[in-house]
């Protein structure tokens, strides 16, 4: 089949991994670019968009669901918003932003990426903190513990695989997301499937499909490990029951 | 120039293409969940009637459910080509992970004693499954229904790369005309008709579960 040999041939010519011009160049104003006819390039871009929409929305949905957990409330309200983004096209948030005043490029891309990133980190963090046995948050308190010692030294110790899954789920859907960036002028390895279907080279797109798949699969695969590592094992099987 | 968000003008004048999109989604979603749901019962009876294959059933899913919807219509497109079935197979594909593993875990929570009860009766694997196994799995399996649904609504609109997205095809020209009307509306059908769509599947599943209803009011009034 023409389509595949085409696809093993896209990767395996050396200078579609490099790049004719390298992998960095400067944009017009001075900043950084990733040239978009290097695989090693787009790959980089790629994490560095996932990482920063990440890195956004934890900063945000971390505290305010580690808060509301130990207040123990605003449960109803944080599955309203994680229904609500799961019927929001990130497509719809991509051409809205695009159209507004933030206009195309990464920055759109990161800021949606990062709205859609928040509700699985603001949900697990809730739920870790608000489901901690009753008696050990009482028995901590009655050996005269602060407020703030029980939630930092009490709860969250015993919330933290939860966390853990809920930055895996949301690190995982943005990287999955992140490849939609092509449509709305953005980069990321989306951009070798975009113009290979814009100039019908179906064996470019068949070889991006695999290089997006084999991405989100391997980062998955990494953070399944790495939550393992941080969840203690008496846990373990609460923590894969909620996730 | 003038560009708003909102305009009914966008409505008056492309009303016919609007509506033309929104048939399409929901044809799209509806045909996608009711082929996931064909495929993914029998997939979810087969794991639970054979343990060793319940572990590779779930890691495939799983690896569909993960691999990006654009990488998937990407790896589709060269063979299935541009269009219709390319869209409906990866939705498919993405919506068999949430209702294999909601069937399963629905079937598994069905209370032993009931299952020994119809086993005492006499009652065949088949009639089991279907008259006692099945419906007290349902609430779970509605759960995974609602969730498959309106993931796939969403889902449709990265259709336009394979030139098939449902009301996508009006964001992504919205997006390219810089035509504000166009994707605000857009967008907010895909939204409306994700919300429509659950509602119907919770007023369907009350109807098919008239026993929730009444053990919930039962639990009221044992309340007061």
């Amino acid at each position: 089949m023409s389509t595949i040999s085409d696809a093993w041939d896209y990767l395996t010519t050396a200078e579609n991994w490099t790049g004719a011009n390298g992998l960095f160049g400067t944009n017009f104003d001075g900043s950084l670019r990733f040239q978009s006819d290097s695989i090693l390039a787009l790959t980089l871009e790629h994490l560095y968009m996932s990482v920063a929409a990440v890195a956004i929305a934890a900063a945000l949905a971390l505290p305010l669901g580690l808060w509301l957990g130990h207040i123990r409330r605003g449960g109803g309200a944080t599955t309203v918003v994680s229904n609500v983004s799961r019927a929001m096209p990130t497509l719809a948030l991509l051409t809205l932003f695009a159209a507004s005043s933030i206009g195309f490029g990464n920055r759109a891309v990161i800021i949606a990426a990062a709205i859609f990133a928040f509700p699985p980190i603001l949900t697990n963090a809730y739920t870790g903190m608000a489901d901690v046995d009753k008696d050990v948050r009482e028995a901590a308190f009655g050996q005269g513990m602060t407020r703030r010692q029980v939630a930092l030294r009490v709860e969250l110790p015993l919330a933290v695989p939860l966390i853990a899954a809920g930055l895996r789920t949301s690190t995982t859907q943005t990287v999955a997301t992140v490849p939609l960036a092509a449509l709305v002028a953005g980069g990321g390895l989306g951009v070798i499937i975009n113009s290979g279907l814009a100039t019908q080279r179906y064996g470019q797109v068949l070889a991006g499909g695999i290089l997006v798949a084999t991405l989100c699969l391997g980062i998955d695969w990494l953070l399944a490990r790495l939550q393992r590592r941080v969840t203690p094992a008496p846990l373990r099987e609460r923590a894969t029951a909620a996730a | 120039m003038d560009n708003p968000w909102l305009s009914l003008d966008y409505l008056r004048r492309s009303g016919d293409e609007v509506w033309e999109h929104l048939v399409i989604h929901t044809s799209l979603t509806l045909q996608a969940v009711l082929i996931a749901i064909a495929i993914a019962l029998p997939l979810a009876v087969v794991a639970r009637r054979i343990p060793r294959l319940a572990g590779p059933i779930l890691g495939v899913t799983g690896v569909l459910y993960t691999v990006p919807s654009l990488a998937l219509f990407a790896l589709l497109a060269p063979f299935t080509g541009i269009g219709r079935t390319t869209v409906l197979i990866g939705l498919v594909a993405y919506a068999l992970l949430v209702l294999v593993r909601n069937i399963i875990v629905g079937l598994e929570g069905v209370d032993p004693d009931v299952v020994d009860a119809a086993r005492g009766l006499g009652y065949s694997r088949t009639r089991l499954l279907l008259t006692v196994e099945l419906p007290n799995a349902l609430p779970s399996v509605v759960a995974g229904l609602r969730l498959a649904t309106v993931t796939t609504v969403a889902l449709v609109t990265v259709g336009v790369v394979v030139g098939y997205g449902g009301l996508g095809q009006l964001m992504f020209r919205g997006l390219q005309s810089n035509y504000r009307a166009q994707i605000a509306t857009s967008s907010l059908l895909c939204l409306a008709l994700a919300l429509v769509l659950d509602l119907a599947i919770v007023l369907l599943a009350r109807w098919a579960m008239p026993w929730t209803r009444a053990r919930r009011t039962g639990k009221r009034e044992a309340a007061t």
